[in-house]
């Protein structure tokens, strides 16, 4: 029983959340609220693939955008029309199940994705797999661009808002369990030697090929659910969203919250989705800013905020400890 | 018959500002083991430097052969000067970083270039100057070829040329060659490691910016953004020939820029961009050295 | 385990807490604190990002309506100041949506003015609709748009009507019976276009004889081209960006292809003829106006903004200040009309009154009748789109001449 408590606790502070938020709050920073939550999703889940097991991908846009779309087209014709039917139950549940139908539907085909991209992975290593990575990211934009029954450039407008604060923070504290689940598994253990050291877990008997391709497939399932969810949030889906730029701005969390740490992916992409925002009176200088910034921090400290490490409450009272001490001794 | 022909006139013409992109990347890779995802970018500048510099010596009032050579040379020196500096202030730091570090610094260069252009030289596209007026030359059987798509070949071929000779016949490209070999065994020849990055580095620039000016002249709109795809096509013909290899990507630049016009032509314009990555995710697949690379055993 | 998750829910409840805290207040004051009431104008635009030419010219356009406001009138309509505020989206359309939300929820905007791509309108116009707040695109020309709700306008006409006009004039001032269409594939504008051209075309009984295409930012169009060239078409419709056309017209014509080339009002630039100079002489493309037309008000209109700018407005900008302009036509009939309600519209008014407000002032807004704008005369049809001529312009001799009028 205890070990519900946790889980528990969580579901209940996020409907009491989603029920009193949107009622409290300025809808403008809702908003902003709403898009953190999707790119923490991102975060951790490109995190799983480049933090964990050390492979270079970047093209995890194109992962969103096979999400977003896939759940789109399930909800339009199939989900919508659903819960149109069901007419004893109350709105917002039903359309909550239908999201969590489009959401896993989506998350599936983009895992499907991510399975045909993690297979060249098997010969290919490092600075080649980034650059498939990015090949693959970009055919499956301009597959998005040509196909006109998903709109094709037009774009497809006029998804319901399914998404509410709910599912998006609900999505987020399964993929940070995940995550974690992950990391202290054995899995996560074969993970971790690949990262460090391809050839040595080879012949220590890991079995690279197929944990190399589960990295992909996970991380490839979350952010299609991730796409999912930006799709039913932002009510209308258009190619030129899910560009290579997106796929650099994922990059960008991961690396500065510290490729292998989960809470480090989180703060940063609560960090770099807020400081566009604040950087709004300098709009013109954002992205020299935002280039720069990777640009130094690649070079002063390539580890990232929080490097292959937690953020714990042991760490932090360390912390302060030892802020404590030094100035206790100065 | 005449329209394959006359694609294939295309292709060629293309395949050359590929390769002289390509052959950047090729130097860049084969001595740090780095895409410098930033040479797209130094493409970019070529044009611009090459728009100023024309603007500075009047060249569309006076155009002429010798104008046209001094903004080449001109931009060639800007951006060999961009190249250095981007060396050392952005990637020697990360040198002894992993590789996934060095590869987003360079992606942030490339943003930076991409941005500050922006900012700098406005979004508006530009018009270069027509140094070269466009005359059209019958091939026979219904092809045409325009002075400056064989001016392209013509300057291709010839830094092409000059580039093998420095790599082959001279102290630096020994030098250059025993760099990308091995980098402590070269220092213990003696060689100044640094000096032979930079300078591969501002070599490859240089060719990035004869590229750009000479498409800009074929094709006078520039922008701060047309170095992005151009060069990602590059980088996918530099691995196509084998990268670090030299001829390679002379070779990998014809065939993407011939593969390129016929997927277009033949098939659909829709793709022309993605025909790049397929062909990239294909020889990975079946031949990862690439053409002319050697398969080299990972050493524990 | 136990642990981390005590840890998260610590985390989630101190960030809510504080957004909390946050968001109350920021509902409260509602950014802009100012002191005496204020006509509060949003403009949303790519200012950054690979459209930034296009939210340049919407700013550039709005900035001198507020500037020759200001000069007559010292910047007031019915005595309230009025002050536009300008946000970027980054050329994406969330970024549309989030600018949005910050200008109507931080900024407590009465009105806004945008978007150039029908992408990033269709990701705000929702946003606008909901909050009651009259959004009124420069030049979007997906249908969609204003089907969203009856708070959406558009001050340009549809992909339909271009693509119609310039079949007609096709078919009956050129006398074509054979087109080639060049699409690019990139471009909601352009797709459309293409479609409603086709459409007509065929109706008016001519023949497409071949469909090919492009993306917006390819530098070579030669294989295309030459695929056209071979099917022998009597013309060629290429309605696409200035960007693109200018290096396709001199393409084409080094290939030898001489018949005349159609297009659409994404031709209209500066730089069109720059870039294609003489290759583009006999071609004929549709557009919102003719900048040699002896209209007065768009002589003055290009003075102006030549003096302000040092170079000539894109139908973007034409399109941007008439925007400003029946907005600001809009609020003063209000003021004049009703000032009570009026009073709602400042900054200073409560919520039920800002409703009420907004609601005639959309009113007003959609029965806009023969508009005297630089772009045309604007009158509003029952679609909230605006019902105007197109003219043809044709290129003669390295110069743009106005050659036709195309009524609806």
């Amino acid at each position: 029983m205890r070990r519900l408590l946790g889980p528990l606790v969580t579901v209940l502070a996020l409907v009491a959340l989603n029920i009193v938020l949107p009622r409290v709050t300025n809808p403008y920073y809702f908003q902003i609220l709403m898009l953190v939550g999707i790119n923490i999703v991102l975060a951790v889940s490109l995190n799983l693939v480049n933090g964990f097991t050390g492979q270079f991908s970047i093209g995890h846009a194109g992962f969103m955008a096979v999400g977003a779309y896939a759940s789109a087209m399930f909800t339009l014709k199939l989900g919508a029309p659903l819960v149109a039917s069901w007419h004893g139950v109350p709105p917002p549940v039903a359309e909550g199940l239908a999201l969590l139908m489009a959401l896993v539907a989506g998350g599936l085909l983009a895992a499907g994705a991510g399975w045909l991209v993690g297979l060249p992975s098997l010969r290919l290593r490092g600075d080649y797999l980034a650059i498939v990575t990015l090949g693959f990211g970009e055919i499956i934009r301009v597959l998005i661009l040509n196909i006109d029954a998903i709109g094709a450039a037009r774009g497809l407008p006029g998804i319901p808002q399914y998404a509410t604060f709910f599912w998006v923070y609900g999505a987020v504290a399964a993929v940070i369990v995940l995550a974690r689940h992950l990391a202290t598994s054995t899995h996560g253990r074969a993970l971790f030697a690949i990262r460090d050291d391809e050839v040595a877990a080879e012949s220590l008997g890991v079995d690279t090929t197929r944990y190399k391709v589960l990295a992909f497939v996970l991380g490839a399932f979350f952010a299609g659910v991730a796409g999912g969810l930006f799709a039913h949030f932002l009510s209308y889906l258009n190619p030129s969203s899910f560009t290579f730029i997106k796929s650099i701005e994922v990059i960008a969390m991961v690396v500065l919250g510290g490729m292998g740490s989960i809470s480090g992916s989180v703060i940063a992409a609560i960090v770099l989705t807020l400081l566009p925002e604040m950087l709004r009176s300098v709009k013109e200088l954002r992205m020299v800013i935002y280039s720069l910034m990777l640009i130094v921090l690649m070079i002063t400290r390539p580890q990232g905020l929080l490097g292959t490490r937690e953020l714990s409450w042991s760490g932090l009272t360390r912390l302060f400890r030892r802020g404590a001490a030094a100035k206790g001794a100065a | 018959m005449s329209e394959f022909l006359q694609q294939l006139v295309n292709g060629i013409t293309w395949g050359s500002v590929y390769a002289l992109i390509a052959l950047g990347y090729t130097m860049v890779y084969g001595i740090l083991r780095l895409i410098n995802f930033a040479h797209g970018d130094v493409y970019m500048l070529g044009a611009f430097f090459g728009l100023f510099a024309a603007r500075a010596l009047g060249a569309s009032e006076h155009p002429s052969a010798l104008s046209a050579l001094l903004v080449l040379l001109a931009a060639m020196a800007g951006c060999g000067l961009v190249g250095i500096v981007i060396e050392r202030a952005a990637y020697k730091p990360v040198r002894r970083s992993s590789r996934l570090s060095a590869l987003i610094t360079a992606i942030g260069v490339s943003l930076l270039l991409e941005n500050g252009g922006i900012l700098i030289f406005g979004p508006d596209p530009k018009f270069f100057p027509q140094i070269i007026r466009s005359r059209q030359i019958d091939l026979g059987a219904g092809v045409t070829i325009s002075n400056q798509q064989i001016l392209i070949l013509v300057v291709s071929l010839a830094l092409m040329i000059a580039l093998r000779f420095i790599v082959l016949k001279t102290r630096v490209g020994k030098a250059m060659r025993a760099v990308s070999h091995n980098h402590t065994a070269a220092a213990l020849m003696g060689i100044s490691v640094d000096q032979i990055i930079t300078f591969t580095f501002m070599i490859g620039s240089m060719l990035a910016a004869a590229a750009g000016v000479l498409v800009a002249l074929q094709n006078p709109k520039i922008d701060p953004l047309m170095g992005i795809m151009p060069g990602l096509k590059a980088f996918v013909a530099a691995v196509l020939g084998g990268i670090g290899n030299i001829p390679g990507a002379v070779i990998g630049g014809l065939v993407m820029g011939i593969a390129e016009v016929m997927v277009v032509g033949y098939v659909s314009p829709a793709y022309r961009d993605a025909i790049a990555f397929v062909l990239l995710i294909v020889i990975l697949l079946v031949r990862p050295a690439g053409l002319f690379g050697k398969a080299v055993a990972e050493k524990v | 385990m136990t642990s981390r998750i005590r840890l998260g829910i610590a985390l989630a409840a101190i960030a809510a807490l504080g957004l909390l805290a946050l968001g109350c207040g920021g509902a409260g004051t509602g950014g802009g604190g100012n002191s005496s009431g204020e006509l509060v104008i949003g403009e949303y635009g790519s200012l950054t990002g690979g459209e930034a030419t296009f939210g340049g010219s919407t700013r550039d356009g709005v900035a001198l309506a507020l500037a020759e406001l200001t000069a007559q009138k010292q910047g007031k309509i019915g005595g309230l100041n009025v002050r536009v505020v300008v946000e970027d989206d980054q050329s994406k359309p969330e970024e549309a949506a989030t600018a949005v939300q910050k200008l109507i929820n931080q900024d407590r905007v009465i009105a806004v003015v945008g978007e150039v791509a029908s992408s990033r309108s269709l990701a705000a116009a929702p946003i606008c609709q909901q909050n009651n707040v009259p959004m009124i695109s420069p030049s979007s020309t997906n249908p969609k748009v204003t089907q969203v709700g009856d708070y959406i306008f558009r001050m340009c006409f549809l992909d339909d009507f271009q693509g119609r006009c310039m079949a007609k004039f096709a078919a009956q001032n050129l006398h074509l019976k054979k087109v080639a269409i060049l699409t690019d594939k990139r471009n909601d504008y352009s797709v459309g276009l293409t479609q409603y051209f086709g459409e007509a075309f065929k109706s008016m009984g001519g023949t497409i004889v071949v469909e090919q295409n492009y993306s917006s930012g390819d530098q070579d169009f030669r294989a295309q081209l030459t695929s056209i060239k071979s099917k022998n078409p009597e013309g060629i419709y290429i309605p696409g960006y200035y960007t693109e056309v200018g290096l396709i017209g001199r393409q084409a014509r080094e290939l030898g292809i001489k018949v005349p080339l159609l297009g659409g009002d994404g031709w209209e630039s500066e730089q069109l003829l720059q870039i294609g100079g003489v290759d583009l002489n006999n071609s004929y493309y549709t557009n919102h106006w003719a900048l040699d037309a002896p209209d007065p008000k768009l002589q003055s209109f290009l003075k102006a903004y030549r003096d302000k700018y040092g170079k000539d407005p894109d139908a973007i900008a034409g399109l941007a200040y008439d925007a400003a302009n029946v907005l600001f036509q809009s609020m003063e009939h209000l003021a004049e009309s009703d000032a009570k309600t009026f009073a709602g519209l400042g900054s200073k008014g409560g919520a039920t009154d800002r409703k009420d407000a907004a609601k005639k002032l959309r009113d007003l807004i959609a029965t806009t009748t023969n508009f005297p704008g630089v772009t045309g005369n604007i009158t509003l049809d029952e679609n909230r789109n605006a019902s105007k001529p197109a003219v043809v312009i044709a290129v003669k001799d390295g110069k743009k001449t106005y050659a036709a009028t195309m009524n609806p």
